[in-house]
């Protein structure tokens, strides 16, 4: 394996010398970014390969004025809000779930599923499932809304905060910070949706996109992969992802997507308004939908003071370059979702990178 | 979020199974992958299989994620 990893080094040290200029490859997804930082990647990278945090954790994108929403549903005595892990502790205006944790009306849970069984346990209350994620976890949401839909159950509904990763990476390319050379392409959203999902990226904006594995072999891999397409100047879709990842993806989880949902616009923190880019209930499934059982308009919230989440999903700055990193933006006393989230870039550079200032 | 472990489905009836990894034995819903049968070896995410995968990769992961629980709780971890 050391000499696969050893390969893939040598090809990336090539390429960029021959390309003689900055490169700057992005990471879309969270998970890669730790990753990358956990398997100390980033030290066997040429000074000229530049590796950008990307959009791609979905509660650091996740719009503050959702996170509000949520908070005050949480204030409500008729609801139980069900939520992953993740984002309880994303600060609002007015403290975090888990600040409202106490009243015993949030509940933490791992699956869709264990919100719906408390929809059915509680019929008094209004059980809310926060249905954060990408394509990777939308399907387990419209499984329960199927379910809830057949089974009657009235008292269950979901605010979905649910993204598509494509028209994200098309908005980035198209905005003003269009410096991204190249994407690594993530590897779960890829299972649903196949690495061909990725095409119009390669063939609209000519940028090689290469979906890869959280191993660190096939990160670097995947890393070698866009840098030769790159020396080449033949940019190309690739999957170094074989064991799970095929072209089509998972056309199951497709079907149960379509038939539960629509795209719709939707605010992104730090990418501001995408078109077609989130994922609303379809007519049919509406009574199932908190925005319209609840009355909710979504309206983009404002930013903590000083935050700037919002350009580190973009690659626009590293975190170090935010004046509250480390300083009163920590883990324990986090300001923005970058570093609540176990796959943020302020989480990750906080517990990985902090001997190392920004790379300039 | 991205995160998906591999699993063994150990118990399947209809779409609700029972997946074993890691010395923890879960239940997850194989309504994603309606072609998974008892003792494959899915990757589950949020409760619910969402790919089959081999053994080899399964095995990476495994090690992978162990190797992050086990770093993850020495106690030199700077906090805060």
């Amino acid at each position: 394996m050391l000499d696969r990893i050893q390969k893939a080094q040598s090809l990336i040290n090539a390429a960029c010398k021959k390309l003689g200029r900055q490169i700057n490859i992005m990471e879309v997804c969270g998970t890669h970014t730790v990753a990358i930082f956990r398997n100390g990647i980033r030290s066997t990278l040429p000074r000229k390969l530049k590796l950008l945090s990307g959009p791609g954790c979905p509660v650091c994108v996740t719009d503050q004025g959702y996170i509000d929403t949520v908070l005050q549903l949480a204030d409500r005595e008729d609801c139980i809000i069900t939520t992953y892990g993740d984002m309880v502790r994303v600060p609002g205006k007015d403290g975090s779930l888990e600040t409202k944790r106490s009243k015993a009306s949030v509940k933490v849970v791992l699956s869709s599923e264990d919100a719906l069984q408390l929809a059915r346990d509680n019929p008094n209350k209004m059980v809310v499932f926060v249905a954060v994620g990408f394509e990777t976890t939308a399907p387990a949401t419209a499984v329960v809304v199927k379910e809830a839909a057949e089974a009657n159950i009235d008292n269950f509904c979901i605010l979905s905060g649910h993204k598509l990763v494509v028209p994200a990476m098309r908005a980035l390319l198209s905005g003003k910070n269009n410096n991204i050379d190249a994407f690594l392409c993530p590897g779960h959203v890829s299972v649903i949706i196949g690495y061909g999902a990725f095409a119009e990226i390669v063939e609209r904006f000519a940028r090689p996109c290469v979906v890869a594995g959280f191993e660190p072999l096939q990160i670097i891999q995947g890393l070698s992969e866009i840098c030769q397409q790159l020396s080449a100047g033949k940019p190309d879709l690739k999957s170094v992802y074989s064991a799970a990842v095929t072209e089509r993806g998972n056309t199951t989880a497709q079907e149960i997507i379509a038939e539960c949902f629509e795209p719709a616009d939707g605010y992104w923190r730090g990418l501001g308004q995408i078109e077609k880019s989130t994922l609303k209930l379809k007519d049919k499934y509406s009574r199932f939908d908190a925005f319209r059982r609840f009355d909710i308009t979504e309206v983009p919230g404002e930013e903590m003071s000083g935050c700037r989440c919002g350009e580190v999903l973009c690659g626009l700055i590293e975190p170090a370059q935010c004046s509250l990193f480390e300083k009163s933006c920590t883990p324990r006393t986090p300001i923005g979702p970058c570093m609540v989230s176990s796959e943020g870039a302020c989480a990750a550079w906080f517990k990985y990178g902090r001997e190392r200032k920004s790379e300039q | 979020m991205c995160l998906a472990v591999p699993a063994r489905i150990v118990e399947l009836e209809g779409d609700m199974a029972v997946v074993d990894a890691m010395g923890n034995r879960w239940k997850a819903k194989t309504t994603l992958l309606p072609e998974a049968k008892l003792g494959d070896l899915v990757l589950i995410h949020a409760g619910f299989a969402i790919s089959l995968v081999d053994e080899e990769e399964a095995k990476k992961t495994w090690q992978l994620l162990a190797e992050i629980a086990e770093f993850d709780e020495t106690p030199n971890r700077v906090s805060g």
